[in-house]
Order: structure tokens, then C-alpha cells, then sequence
């Protein structure tokens, strides 16, 4: 890792660690915005870590920008900080200068595509967004579109939009986005981003996330199974709870390497200007990690007995977020089945030539 | 709770050269193996493609010119490995001796062993094999009761050794056994020898001393390992592999260079293989699904390995990322033929007129029930895990 991963490690987890409470968890359940939570994550410099520092930002690689995302997954903050870190980097990837304040990212469905357009007073975005996560506490939101020929990056401002507040499973806001030929308060060509940008690396922040929500789950285990005495002993002296562990150890190491693989091929891409990597990489880092967290919330449950199934204990607070993210921004199975459809049109012989060709 | 890590790791430029040496060698000696013997993977015994190897400094690659190797990087070696194992090469015969005793020898052996075998394992003409287990002592290797007791001038070996993969074949037998004089002393009073079994010519010196190898059919009906029987024999001083009474030690470091190689998790490569070969003829969305899974799994279990990979060459110890990868990696390795099976009506079979498809399934249902055995079993692994987690 390096000193910048090192340095943004410790603040993440300083910081979120302290101010993260299940107070603040369940408060943000409610719909309390946690606006102290926010005003430290900026003022610590956390929210643009991939905008480079002539619009504002710190100019981090993926790779460092990975440590805040898997450090927002892990304590579960109820604030878009993921949605603002890739929301800034698009920005600037279109050589946009990000406003402050908390932002998402949006897309449409397949079936019923955004239109963007130019009229008499500039361009305007037409259409509408489900899901759009942290819709409404967003002060801008940003979409990739194509038009004219070019993948444009979009930021429209609030009060532009409106907005239909929903929930994911963790009561998480995800807001349906209505843009009624709205007006548009940034757009610019990005030549280097897929028009499918907003689903690609969102499915990679999530993938993060779900990473270190892993590791909270981890964590959560292991300290419950020294804790929690049956039989006289500790239950994680019995070899049944450590061999189910150790499995929950692999899920947790395997989501990190992923994700992690993928943040490294964006940021090879960007050096060799050969992004043919970065889809393989994210769309391997979305399914492996919608597997893990299957697989590693119901281990990390069943060690936890009945106290895990409680309101009152913290595990469900990353638990829920799992089975959330999980099918955010396409399911493990999505992404599968079109790695598997280009894997096969790659073909065997090539395969081998194609996992390795950018190490 | 200890963390683990796997960090990125970007291999060097020279690698990547390699990388297409190794395609051009095999395009050259490897064209013509069937998709069947190629899914025997690193179980596929050729001695005369182990020399070719050999001649073409595949063999001993880190290690130092004096003793035969080429003084490439663990990256490079790496590299020509998993070119190896995905093209289904027969590396078998000389892959102990490449991928542990050798390291061992230059670790603990003294100048006269690396002069007297090194120069013809890189050479791809001698060949090790492992005495570890025996009838009684499996995961639990500290069991292990085979004794040498000293005598005038070396030491005299009783005992059974087995799994004792390529016995039949090998040169050299790197063997632990009980010298300590408490025959309870578990993890203490070990030692490690070299038993030659053939002369570097080839020639046989079983007989000569006292040794029996008795080959052993796996369900498959194949003979890749056997029972290795000590009657008194004999073993020089000049045997004695490190210190006497250190083996355990030296055993557990050698079995670090075993857990998270590329072979953790390509052995059911060439299955994967023809999986994509079937869909590009019938596609289904389902199978498209199935071979996107197992190529995110094959992708990160890539990273893993390179990271621990790169661990290892930097002299840490990470035994504990190498435990996950080889667990890993065994469960993928076994539910590929089960996945094959779930999105393809077809017997698996070896035999006349079965498919590609049919014949490499045939082999790896049977076989892939071996891989969370060898090298560790699934149960060890986990709990060295768990250990690192802080529940032991």
C-alpha cells in the first residue's frame, strides 16, 4: 500500500470509527441526515479523492480512493460518500470542476434510455432515473449520456429533478429522479469513459463496499466467538464455528482482492491509455463479490445465534447493507452472465492471453 | 485478529517476455497432447519434456548459476508455471524437485548436496519425490514414526512411508524421519534425508537398499502414488539435510512454497476450457452465467496468488493469505465439474468415443476429490486460518 493509501486508511477509519454510531445508524433509518458526519468527511478531504487537485480534489489513484470506499462500506456510513467520490471523478473526467456537497450518480433502464439534447439556452436531460441512491440528500447529481456522437458527462443541479424518496433494504435512500427537460448545469465530452460509465463503476464502488462491509462482518464474528461462552468455552474454541469462520475469511479476502484488482486496472488504464481491462476486472470484482456477500452474511449471522437477528446488535447494520448492495447497479448473476457471453466470444484460446495481457 | 493482504502487484517487464518464450516452447513441444492428458495437469509425467524443459531453463529458474539455475525472478517463474499448467504441459516429473526440494537443498543443504543434485534437477533429468505421511500420520505429520537411529558412519531407516507421489519414477527421496531418542517428542527430534533411490544415470538402487515401492491405484485406477517400505536401509551422514533433529521446522517452511502456486487453482483449467469451447458451438444464458462466475473466481484467484507470490519473494512470511489461497482455490478446482455438469447434458466418461467435453469432465469428477486432500487438507488450511483469526 501506499503512503497516501496508508495515511487515508487511518483517517477513514479514525474518523467514520468514531462518529459511525448504531445511534447514528438507526437515527439515519429514520431519515435523520447526519450533517456532522458529512461536515467531517469533507473537511477531512475524504469526498473528492479522485478529482485532480487543479479542480479541487487530492488527485489520488483508484487505488487510494479504494481505501475510503472500502472504509465507507465497512462502518456503514449513512452518507453518499462512495456516490460523491465517483460522481467528482466523472466530473473531472469530463474536465468539470466539482461543486461541494454531497452528490450521487444516476442511470436509466435499459428500455427507457435518458434523452440529452440542446436547445435555445443550452442542454437539457430528459427522462427518468430509479433508484437513484442518496437522491434527495444530493446537492447535484451526475449522468453519462451520449449525444452529438460523444459520451458526456452531465451534472444537474437540485431543484432541477424531482424527486419520489424509496428505500433500499437497509433503509438506505433510493429515489426515483424525474428530469423534465431540465436544465443542465454542466456538461462535457469524456472521451476516455464507456456511455455505460454511471452502471460500470458504480457496480465497482459497490463492489468495494461490499468488501469492507465483509470485513465488518468479520470482525463482528470473530469478537462475538471469544466473547460468547456455551459449553464452558468460548464458541470459537469449537472447530465447527472456526472452519465456518475461516470460510467467511476467504469471502472477505477474495470481494477485497477483486475490488481491489479492478481499482488497479483503472488506474493502469489511465497510465497506458488501454482501458480494454477495466470492464473484465469490474465485472469479475461485481460478481465475486455478490457471491461473498451471500455467503458471508449468512456465516457471519449463524456464528452470531439469535443476538445477530436483533435490531439492537450492530451486525445487521452491515448484513442488510450486503443483500442491498449486492444487487445494486447489476446482481453478481448480471455481470457473470456478460463476462461469460464475452469470455466466450473471446473464446478458450485466447482466454488465458486476455487474463494476463496487462500485467 | 491478524490481517491479511493482497496487495496488487505489477509484474516486471521481463516477465511478460518470458511469457511468450514459454507460448513459442510449448507451441513447439506441447501441440499434440490430447485434451485429456492435458487436464492431468501437473500429475502428467513426460521425463522427456521435463529434459526439454530443462535445456530450455525452465527448470531451477531462481536458482543461483552454480548450481545449474538461471537467476530469473520468482515473477518469472511464476509466469512460466501458469503458462505450464494452463497448456496442460506433463511437468510432473521434475515438479517436486523444482518447486520444493530444491529451494530446501539451498536453504539447509550443505555445498557437497547442491553440487550433487541441483545441476541435474535444473537439467530436467533427476527427479525427487517427498516422504512425509505414512499409514498413520497424515495431517498429523509430527506422528510420524519411522525411525533412523544412528549408527557408525550414518544412520539405519525402518519404517513405511506414503502417497508418495512419483516413488516409482523419482531419484531422490527427501524423507522425514524419528531420530530423536524420545520416541514421544512429536515436533521435536526430526530429521530430514536425502535417499537416493536411482543413480543420476537412472539407475536403480532400490533393491541394493533395502527399499520396496509398492505402487498405489487411485479411484482412477492410475498409479501416481506409492507405499515406500524401509528395511534397515542404510543412509550416509552426508544425507542428513540440515541440522539433525531441525526437520519440523524445515518441513513447515518447505510446505510455505507449496500452498498458493498457480497449480492451487488451474487444475481444472482445461475443463473451463472446453466449457467455452461447447458454448461458443451452443450457447445458453445460463451457461454464459456459469463460465462468468468461475472466470471472476479464476481472475481474483490469479491476483491472490501473484500477491502471495510477491510476498514470498520479498522474504515475508505469509502463511496465512497462502492457506486462504490454496482453500480457495481447491473449492473452485472441485465445483467446476460440478458446474459442467449442472449446464451440460452430458456422461462424464473417459473412453472410445466420448467428446473432449466428456473425457476431461470423466477424469476431473474423479480426480478433483484429491485436490483439498494434497498439500493440506481443506480442514488444516481452515484452521490455520483460524488461527490467524485469533479463535485458536
Amino acid at each position: 500500500m501506499s503512503e497516501i493509501s496508508t495515511m487515508l486508511g487511518d483517517t477513514v477509519n479514525r474518523l467514520l470509527g468514531d462518529l459511525v454510531t448504531s445511534e447514528m445508524l438507526a437515527a439515519a433509518e429514520e431519515g435523520v441526515w447526519p450533517a456532522a458526519l458529512w461536515k467531517a468527511v469533507e473537511d477531512a478531504g475524504l469526498t473528492l479523492p479522485l478529482v485532480s487537485e487543479k479542480h479541487g480534489g487530492a488527485g489520488c489513484s483508484w487505488l487510494d480512493a479504494r481505501v475510503v470506499l472500502h472504509g465507507a462500506g465497512q462502518h456503514g456510513a449513512p452518507i453518499p460518500l462512495a456516490e460523491t467520490i465517483l460522481a467528482g471523478w466523472l466530473l473531472d473526467c469530463a474536465g468539470i470542476e466539482p461543486p461541494q456537497g454531497p452528490m450521487s450518480v444516476a442511470y436509466a433502464a435499459a428500455d427507457a434510455p435518458l434523452h440529452l439534447f440542446r436547445d435555445a439556452d443550452g442542454w437539457r436531460l430528459d427522462g427518468v432515473c430509479p433508484r437513484v441512491p442518496w437522491g434527495e440528500a444530493a446537492g447535484h447529481i451526475v449522468v453519462v449520456e451520449e449525444a452529438e456522437g460523444a459520451v458526456r458527462v452531465v451534472m444537474v443541479a437540485k431543484g432541477d429533478y424531482q424527486i419520489e424518496p424509496d428505500f433500499n433494504m437497509a433503509r438506505e435512500p433510493r429515489d426515483t429522479l424525474r428530469f423534465i427537460n431540465a436544465p443542465v448545469t454542466a456538461c462535457n465530452v469524456a472521451a476516455a469513459l464507456p456511455a455505460d460509465a454511471v452502471a460500470l463503476y458504480g457496480a465497482l464502488i459497490r463492489s468495494v463496499q461490499i468488501g469492507g462491509a465483509l470485513e465488518r462482518t468479520l470482525q463482528e464474528s470473530v469478537k462475538y466467538a471469544n466473547d460468547r461462552i456455551q459449553f464452558g468455552k468460548p464458541i470459537g474454541k469449537f472447530q465447527a464455528v472456526q472452519q465456518s469462520l475461516a470460510q467467511l475469511a476467504d469471502e472477505v479476502a477474495a470481494c477485497g482482492a477483486a475490488g481491489t484488482a479492478a481499482c488497479a486496472a483503472i488506474d493502469k488504464s489511465r497510465r497506458s491509455n488501454n482501458s480494454a481491462d477495466v470492464w473484465l476486472r469490474i465485472a469479475s470484482a461485481k460478481a465475486r463479490a455478490g457471491e461473498g456477500a451471500g455467503k458471508g452474511a449468512s456465516i457471519a449471522h449463524q456464528t452470531h445465534g439469535a443476538f445477530g437477528f436483533t435490531y439492537e446488535h450492530v451486525l445487521h447494520f452491515a448484513t442488510r447493507r450486503l443483500w442491498s448492495w449486492r444487487a445494486e447497479f447489476g446482481t453478481g448473476d448480471v455481470w457473470a452472465q456478460e463476462l461469460g457471453r464475452r469470455v466466450v466470444e473471446i473464446g478458450a484460446d485466447n482466454l488465458w492471453d486476455t487474463l494476463t495481457a496487462t500485467d | 485478529m491478524q490481517t491479511f493482504s493482497f496487495d496488487p502487484v505489477e509484474l516486471p517487464p521481463a516477465a511478460a517476455k518470458l511469457r511468450l518464450e514459454v507460448r513459442q516452447f510449448l507451441a513447439e513441444h506441447n501441440s499434440k497432447r490430447s485434451p485429456l492428458d492435458r487436464a492431468q495437469s501437473w500429475s502428467g509425467n513426460d521425463p522427456e519434456f521435463s529434459r526439454k524443459m530443462g535445456e530450455a531453463g525452465f527448470i531451477g529458474m531462481v536458482w543461483p548459476k552454480k548450481y545449474g539455475g538461471h537467476e530469473r525472478t520468482s515473477f518469472e517463474r511464476y509466469v512460466m508455471l501458469e503458462e505450464m499448467l494452463v497448456a496442460g504441459a506433463p511437468v510432473a516429473s521434475h515438479w517436486i524437485a523444482d518447486r520444493q526440494s530444491g529451494p530446501l537443498l539451498l536453504r539447509f543443504g550443505t555445498e557437497e548436496q547442491r553440487q550433487k543434485y541441483l545441476p541435474h534437477v535444473a537439467a530436467g533429468k533427476m527427479y525427487f519425490c517427498i516422504g512425509m505421511s505414512e499409514p498413520d500420520s497424515g495431517s498429523d505429520l509430527a506422528s510420524v514414526r519411522s525411525k533412523a537411529v544412528k549408527v557408525d558412519g550414518g544412520y539405519r531407516i525402518n519404517g513405511r512411508k506414503i502417497w508418495t507421489s512419483g516413488a516409482h519414477t523419482a531419484h531422490v527421496m527427501l524423507g522425514l524421519f524419528r531420530t530423536g531418542s524420545n520416541p514421544d517428542g512429536r515436533q521435536e527430534g526430526l530429521t530430514q534425508f536425502l535417499i537416493d533411490l536411482r543413480t543420476s544415470d537412472g539407475t536403480d538402487l532400490k533393491a541394493k537398499n533395502n527399499i520396496l515401492v509398492r505402487p498405489i491405484r487411485s479411484l482412477l485406477g492410475e498409479a501416481h502414488f506409492n507405499e515406500v517400505v524401509f528395511d534397515d536401509t542404510f543412509v550416509p551422514d552426508s544425507a542428513v539435510v540440515g541440522k539433525a533433529d531441525n526437520g519440523w521446522s524445515q518441513v513447515m517452511s518447505e510446505l510455505a512454497f507449496e500452498r498458493s502456486g498457480p497449480e492451487r487453482y488451474l487444475s481444472s483449467i482445461q475443463l473451463i476450457l472446453q466449457m467455452i469451447r461447447e458454448l461458443s458451438k451452443n450457447p445458453t444464458p445460463q451457461g454464459y452465467a456459469a463460465v462468468g462466475r468461475l472466470i471472476a473466481h479464476l481472475s481474483t484467484l490469479r491476483q491472490m496468488s501473484v500477491s502471495v507470490a510477491a510476498k514470498l519473494n520479498a522474504g515475508l512470511d505469509p502463511a496465512l493469505e497462502g492457506s486462504i489461497v490454496k482453500d480457495l482455490g481447491a473449492v473452485f478446482e472441485q465445483e467446476t465439474p460440478t458446474i459442467a455438469q449442472q449446464i451440460f447434458n452430458v456422461e462424464p466418461r473417459i473412453g472410445k468415443g466420448a467428446s473432449d467435453l466428456e473425457q476431461v469432465m470423466g477424469f476431473l469428477v474423479q480426480n478433483s476429490v484429491s485436490y483439498s486432500m494434497r498439500g493440506g487438507t481443506r480442514e488444516i488450511l481452515r484452521g490455520i486460518i483460524a488461527r490467524g483469526l485469533g479463535l485458536r
